[in-house]
């Protein structure tokens, strides 16, 4: 499967966002009902996934981490095949190896995903110095929270990036929330996006809940990183509606701050203002919601038939 | 044959790969300032200085061995890679298998290591047994300059990250040095010296110690087997067993900590697949459960002694065979 194209239907920017969605409660009812392991969702996230990925061309390169059902489902990943590597089963895009945790698709330009907060940082200026040194033109994207912005690597990765022109769109998801600890008692600063001007790096911040702004933000973002070959930095501001890690009672959430921002969920205000200004009709929106509800039932069959690997597998591809 | 010593051996490998292959770069603390013949031909793009940041060094060796390239990473000494062991070890070491084999880490990982300048435990920490534990990385200690040249044209073409450790007491000492291309194996040990009473195993810079144990165990009649491992993963455990094999007793001989040292994974190797042939106890000679210390009495005392080797074998093959 080749990534798809960037979708420029409005309507289709709300499919995407309403599968990530689907996607994820399936797994939060899998994990639930005890199918499924628990994994780090991106619920109240969706729009700033939607928004970036679609401002990229097929051949740039994503690097992505734990909350990557945006990105990869945004890029064209399968999602069945997505639901079978959750589950650990043989056709996941991993073989089941990563789980829901380092999924990678090389195929879909997804590379080198890892979990550990802040190795997409340490690992994104090489995969951009591949595509220099190796004259490819796509650039490289890394998606990173504003838990890994507090990590030495975000301080490194910049320095290097900007040292030695190299083409990455850094994209900070900050969803207010680093795993257990509110951003607000680990960040000297209110925004990532401030700290790149220390290294000389253009950067702004987007609401990220605004898919539309935000692929308006990143189409401009990722033209000027095509065109300068040097690095620029989006931070999307949102919110991580659920727990860090499912299953999650919240219970050290401020319940009014998590209410206004369930008022801001981005898929309701995609779809409102697709309906107000008459590009949707409500039979259409019924529609889409049916069409993502049977992928994600096809999906999860899929899942649940594909067998678990063979215990031959337990030592292959440790070396190469 | 011409006589290089082991860091010139090193520029000698790097100039060869880098001219067989163009995706062959180089870059790290300084390696672009000390070997600067090396920028002279193959230009600034392919040899770089970075900051002192091994994180970010190691990392953007990880991602761009990933994407088609052959990075060759200098991170100074080998304490350093402390900073580094998160894209080593978790990347590097780990994201092949965790995607199912999608990608592959084509990277070498150079680091000066051991007794020889006073430098002290910051700098001189003999930590490769970490990365043999580590799965998906491989070990390579050489203890020749010729060893080293081959050894590292073989890293630099191999597809999965290696480690390549440079024992300090060893990079300024000269040897010959085959002209031509040669190669090595990674994983294949050398017998140095042969014998029938007692195996003496070891690398780096003991393993000199081991050749001037066997020198004045000859002396005394006892006749010693010297084993060079030269990679400490893969292990040539074959070599190892048939040595044993033969002699029945075994010496395994390294600078680094004894405690959990790859002494004790040879010791277990031995006893496990080749009891019947021990006519002795397995001994283990390495440095203590301490940091080293910048003097150099105290340094030279942590490391395991020509007198001390031979001590042991000899009190091995005094030992009456049960």
């Amino acid at each position: 499967m080749k990534p798809s194209h960037p979708a420029s239907d409005p309507r289709q920017l709300l499919e995407q966002m309403l599968l990530i969605r689907a996607y994820e409660e399936a797994i939060v009812s899998g994990s639930a009902a005890g199918k499924m392991p628990g994994t780090c969702t991106s619920v109240g996230q969706e729009a700033a996934a939607v928004g970036v990925v679609n401002a990229l061309a097929a051949d740039d390169l994503i690097l992505t981490n734990h909350r990557s059902a945006g990105h990869l489902l945004t890029r064209g990943a399968d999602p069945g095949r997505l639901l079978a590597e959750v589950m650990g089963r043989r056709d996941g895009y991993c073989k089941g190896r990563s789980g829901s945790l380092h999924i990678s698709a090389k195929e879909l330009g997804v590379v080198l995903t890892s979990t550990i907060v802040g190795a997409e940082l340490s690992l994104a200026p090489g995969v951009a110095l591949s595509q220099t040194m190796l004259g490819r033109p796509g650039i490289v994207v890394c998606f990173f929270g504003d838990g890994a912005a507090c990590e030495g690597s975000f301080h490194e990765s910049l320095n290097l990036a900007a040292l030695w022109n190299l083409p990455i769109l850094y994209v900070c998801e900050n969803n207010q929330w680093q795993a257990f600890v509110h951003r607000r008692e680990a960040m000297s600063r209110e925004h990532v996006a401030d700290w790149a001007a220390a290294y000389g790096i253009p950067a702004r911040t987007v609401d990220g809940n605004d898919v539309f702004a935000a692929l308006a933000a990143a189409q401009a973002a990722a033209a000027e990183v095509r065109d300068s070959r040097r690095p620029y930095l989006l931070e999307t501001c949102t919110y991580r509606t659920r727990g860090h890690l499912e299953p999650d009672d919240q219970g050290y959430v401020d319940q009014a701050e998590l209410a206004a921002w369930l008022a801001r969920d981005p898929i309701a205000a995609c779809r409102d203002r697709l309906l107000a200004d008459g590009s949707l009709t409500p039979a259409q929106a019924a529609a889409l919601s049916d069409r993502v509800s049977t992928r994600i039932a096809v999906a999860q069959a899929f899942a649940e038939a594909s067998p678990f690997p063979a215990a031959e597998e337990l030592c292959r591809d440790v070396y190469a | 044959m011409p006589t290089l010593t082991l860091y010139d051996a090193v520029g000698a490998a790097l100039t060869e790969e880098m001219r067989r292959d163009s995706s062959v770069i180089a870059f790290g603390e300084g390696i672009a300032t000390k070997r600067h013949e090396l920028v002279d031909e193959f230009g600034g793009l392919r040899i770089r200085n970075t900051p002192l940041a091994e994180g970010i060094i190691a990392g953007t060796a990880v991602g761009a061995a990933a994407t088609g390239l052959r990075p060759v990473v200098d991170l100074l000494f080998a304490p350093f890679l402390c900073y580094a062991m998160d894209e080593l070890v978790n990347s590097a070491g780990k994201l092949r298998y965790l995607s199912g084999g999608q990608f592959s880490f084509p990277l070498v990982t150079l680091a000066m290591t051991g007794a020889g300048w006073g430098v002290g435990a910051q700098h001189n920490h003999n930590v490769e047994a970490w990365f043999v534990h580590s799965p998906g990385l491989k070990v390579v200690m050489p203890s020749t300059p010729a060893d080293a040249k081959a050894l590292l044209k073989s890293a630099i073409r191999d597809d999965n990250p290696v480690l390549f450790f440079l024992d300090i007491g060893l990079l300024y000492q000269p040897g010959e040095v085959p002209a031509d291309e040669q190669t090595l194996p990674l994983g294949r040990a050398t017998v140095l010296r042969e014998g029938h009473d007692v195996t003496l195993v070891s690398y780096g810079k003991t393993v000199q110690h081991c050749q001037q144990a066997a020198e004045t165990l000859a002396d005394h009649g006892i006749a010693a087997e010297v084993i060079d491992l030269r990679s400490l993963k893969p292990l040539d455990e074959a070599a190892i067993l048939t040595s044993v094999g033969k002699t029945g007793r075994l010496v395994v001989v390294h600078e680094a900590n004894r405690l959990c040292g790859i002494g004790a994974e040879i010791a277990a190797l031995v006893a496990e697949q080749a009891f019947a042939s021990l006519k002795a106890p397995i001994i283990r000679l390495g440095g203590p459960d301490a940091p080293v210390a910048a003097s150099y009495p105290l340094e030279q005392a942590s490391v395991p002694q020509a007198s001390a080797i031979a001590a042991a074998a000899a009190r091995l093959c005094a030992a009456q065979p049960a």
